[in-house]
């Protein structure tokens, strides 16, 4: 690819760069105290991993209420809405063009910024893995107050194993995740970014409306 | 439009390090004692007024100055002045030695039916060596004994002395009579020496249970009469001070404190709920949330008792029986009993006892407790199958009074009856005693008639256990029993207490390994894919 057919596209805003990195610092020592609390190894020691766990857990709580009404007032959850359009064009090139040097088939452009399989993945992360966690690290931590809140029927064995799967599930997306940043044009160019915001993509795409989660026009700035 | 997405966006950015920066600093922040620690604020709020006083002295009283021939002539001149304080006492355990019981049915207590795996029995009182410990100067057939409980002057051993006196006494030898004089002089010190039950009036009981220092509990013996802060916080003389009594608190001479199956207390109330609660829980004083607002140890006060955490070890300065196995005793050498020593300078075997271990800094073992303990007596059958639970704590995980508590299981071998599958209890002492004649078919033939119980005359030894409470030696809280101790894959001290989930012990052995293969699934199937694009980069053509 010659760099002449590449443009740069400001793809990531300050929050949601910001609020990518913080989730990742939080999340990274939740998995880390967590699997220490679940009796790994020693590395801050049982109470204090359990600490940092609980405060992390809960901070991150609260940051994430931030980060899904930045999602709605700023319409970006549009990104996140699942389609089967190209899906196969995708799942193709993972297995097989990216092999070839074949172009994405589905690039990135800041009114579309996830491709059919990222949409779905980042969805089922966002809306169903991320808050099942949070839920069950929630019940978890008020296990005392499960009386007071009312709550019934849900045995601690039950939290902790859906929290376990949870955890599991998590650390398996974070590995295909981070290996994913690497299949960009350069293998730091989407890392590149996430932390500047721009990224360097091909020229003369067509954005197919269907793919548009912004309706205002193609305007790439 | 774009202005404003730029504000907003702004805007988040700084609520959300804001929060974080609040919450860090929240959590980091120097508090005062107060909010660090209120159980330990309040429990010094309650026992502030450090100095016990009194209206009276012993000393000046005319009808403690006259000479005293026996025993009950003193206990009369106590009672001359404290008129109830004989039917009060009679009314106690500390008297009867007989323990209410759920089961009416069961005569439980030293005097009744219940037995331990020590001595085994008082033989319904028929065994005189257990009455040494009894408060009465003939043990339950004469008057009470105010001084071993009362008297702050050197313990007596009271038969002795009277002995003594009356044949001086009567001498005409002067020299002998002179001896009469210092005995008798001896009797008054301890009669106008008197005052408030002190660590080492109960000690001289409580501490030797069993025959001997540090015998039965582990958490009471001689090093408690005069210990350090290190050794129990509450009693400590570099620390609080407290006496006996200071917990133990009592109402018309009945002291607070279990009776067998009869919890210490049944309801868990601090004094601020009630300022007549007796104060013999932890909570009485630090109430149930002693622990810094927020801290998790607070949260585990309704399933843990203080005592789990705070009391990481028993016996931590004299050693304390942990087995006793009447199987080995009557060996003999040269034709004559024998007694040898431990490392820990403590018998391990004697002739007329058995085999006996004992240990220091002992971690207790767990268990659900509710306050009461049930107690086998010589009319119980038994399973000699399993080894047999002599006492064991009442409580489950279900129930909401039962908490994890600590315990010194005292485990060994003790007879039984093969044929009536009972425990069998011997008469030790005395002329038909085992300790006498190391004859065991008489001694438990004697023992158990005294009980007018059969024996079969058929006998063997049974593996027992015998369990108390650990609630003394609190240790300062920097030696507390750490998480991880319990919160463990392995040889975590709750490792028995099964029926719950506890983070950092239990997990599911499934679902461990599925999570792990399916992570190192996709590391394999990344690292594959990664060396695939290596491998056919020449294809790509270009550059
Ligand atoms: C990425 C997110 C998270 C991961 C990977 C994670 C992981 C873990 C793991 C592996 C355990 C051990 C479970 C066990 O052994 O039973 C655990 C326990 C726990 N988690 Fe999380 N967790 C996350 C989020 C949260 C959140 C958001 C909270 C609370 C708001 C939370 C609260 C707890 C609590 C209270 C425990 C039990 C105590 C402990 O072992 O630390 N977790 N977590």
């Amino acid at each position: 690819m010659s760099e002449d057919k590449m443009i740069n596209v400001y793809l990531y805003t300050r929050y949601e760069r910001f609020w990518h990195w913080l989730q990742m610092v939080l999340i990274f020592l939740l998995i880390v105290t967590g699997f220490e609390g679940h009796g790994l190894y020693t590395l801050f020691g049982f109470e204090r991993a359990v600490e940092i766990h609980n405060f992390v857990g809960l901070a991150w709580l609260i940051a994430f209420a931030f980060f899904v009404f930045w999602v709605f007032t700023t319409g970006e959850w549009k990104q996140y809405v699942p389609t089967t359009k190209k899906m196969l064009a995708v799942i193709r090139y993972y297995l097989y063009g990216i092999f070839r040097g074949e172009s994405h088939p589905v690039p990135k452009r800041k009114e579309s910024k996830h491709n059919p399989i990222q949409r779905l993945t980042y969805l089922a992360l966002a809306a169903l893995l991320l808050p099942i966690q949070m839920a069950t690290g929630f019940l978890y931590w008020g296990y005392n107050s499960w009386s007071d809140w009312g709550i019934t029927g849900v045995s601690l064995e039950l939290v902790a194993f859906v929290h376990m799967a949870g955890a599991f599930a998590i650390c398996s997306f974070i590995i295909v995740h981070v290996y994913m940043t690497t299949t960009g044009h350069t293998i730091f160019a989407h890392t590149k970014a996430m932390i500047t915001g721009w990224e360097e993509v091909e020229k003369d795409v067509k954005i197919e409306d269907w793919e548009r989660a912004r309706g205002e026009g193609l305007s790439l700035r | 439009m774009k202005q404003i997405k730029g504000v907003l966006q702004f805007l988040y950015l700084t609520m959300s390090i804001c929060l974080l920066f609040i919450l860090t600093s929240a959590a980091g922040a120097n508090q005062k004692d107060t909010e660090q620690v209120p159980g330990r604020f309040m429990a010094r709020q309650a026992t502030k007024a450090k100095t016990v006083w009194s209206t009276t002295d012993h000393s000046k009283h005319k009808a403690l100055q006259q000479e005293f021939k026996s025993g009950a002539a003193i206990t009369g001149a106590c009672l001359s002045c404290h008129s109830e304080a004989a039917s009060q006492f009679r009314q106690t355990i500390h008297w009867t030695w007989l323990g209410g019981s759920a089961d009416s049915a069961k005569r439980s207590g030293k005097a009744g039916d219940s037995l331990n795996n020590f001595c085994i029995s008082t033989n319904n009182m028929q065994d005189k060596s257990c009455s040494a410990c009894h408060p009465g100067w003939n043990a339950k057939d004469g008057e009470i004994n105010c001084l071993v409980c009362h008297s702050q002057a050197e313990e007596m051993n009271w038969t002795e002395t009277f002995e003594d006196f009356h044949a001086f006494s009567g001498s005409g030898d002067p020299e002998e009579l002179e001896l009469a004089q210092e005995i008798q002089e001896s009797i008054l010190k301890s009669v106008q020496n008197i005052g408030r039950p002190t660590r080492k009036n109960c000690g001289s009981c409580h501490f030797y249970g069993g025959g001997g220092d540090g015998v039965k509990h582990g958490d009471l013996d001689s090093s408690i009469t005069n210990p350090n802060k290190d050794l129990d916080v509450h009693m400590g003389l570099d620390g609080q001070k407290f006496e006996c009594v200071r917990c133990h608190t009592t109402v018309n001479h009945n002291v607070a404190g279990r009776i067998y199956s009869k919890p210490a207390t049944t309801d868990r109330k601090s004094l601020i709920e009630d300022d007549l609660t007796p104060k013999i829980m932890c909570e009485s004083c630090h109430s149930a949330t002693p622990h810094k607002s927020g801290s998790k140890a607070n949260d585990h006060t309704d399933k843990v008792a203080c005592q789990s955490c705070h009391i990481p070890q028993f016996a931590r300065v004299n050693p304390t029986k942990m087995w006793w196995d009447w199987s080995k005793a009557g060996k003999k050498k040269k034709g004559k009993p024998y007694k040898t020593k431990d490392s820990l300078g403590k018998y391990d075997y004697m002739s007329h006892k058995g085999e006996m271990k004992w240990a220091k800094n002992v971690k207790p073992e767990y268990f659900w407790f509710n306050g009461s303990i049930n107690t086998l007596t010589v009319k119980d059958v038994i399973d000699p199958r399993n080894v047999v639970q002599v006492s064991a704590p009442v409580g489950s995980r279900e129930d909401i009074n039962s908490r994890i508590f600590p315990f010194k299981v005292h485990r060994g071998k003790q007879p039984y009856d093969k044929v009536h599958k009972t425990l069998l209890a011997p008469l030790l002492s005395g002329k038909d005693g085992y300790w006498n004649t190391f004859d065991w078919q008489k001694a438990l033939t004697k023992g158990m008639q005294a009980f007018d119980l059969p024996f079969s005359g058929q006998f063997d030894y049974v593996e027992t256990s015998y369990v108390f409470p650990t609630t003394h030696m609190v240790a300062p809280k920097e030696n507390v029993v750490n998480c991880i101790e319990c919160h463990s894959r392995e040889n975590g001290r709750l490792a028995n207490l099964s029926g719950f989930y506890m983070p950092g012990r239990d997990s599911f052995k499934l679902m461990d390994i599925f999570g792990w293969a399916v992570i190192i699934g996709s590391l394999c199937g990344v690292v594959l894919h990664g060396l695939g694009r290596v491998f056919t980069n020449g294809r790509r053509g270009g550059k």
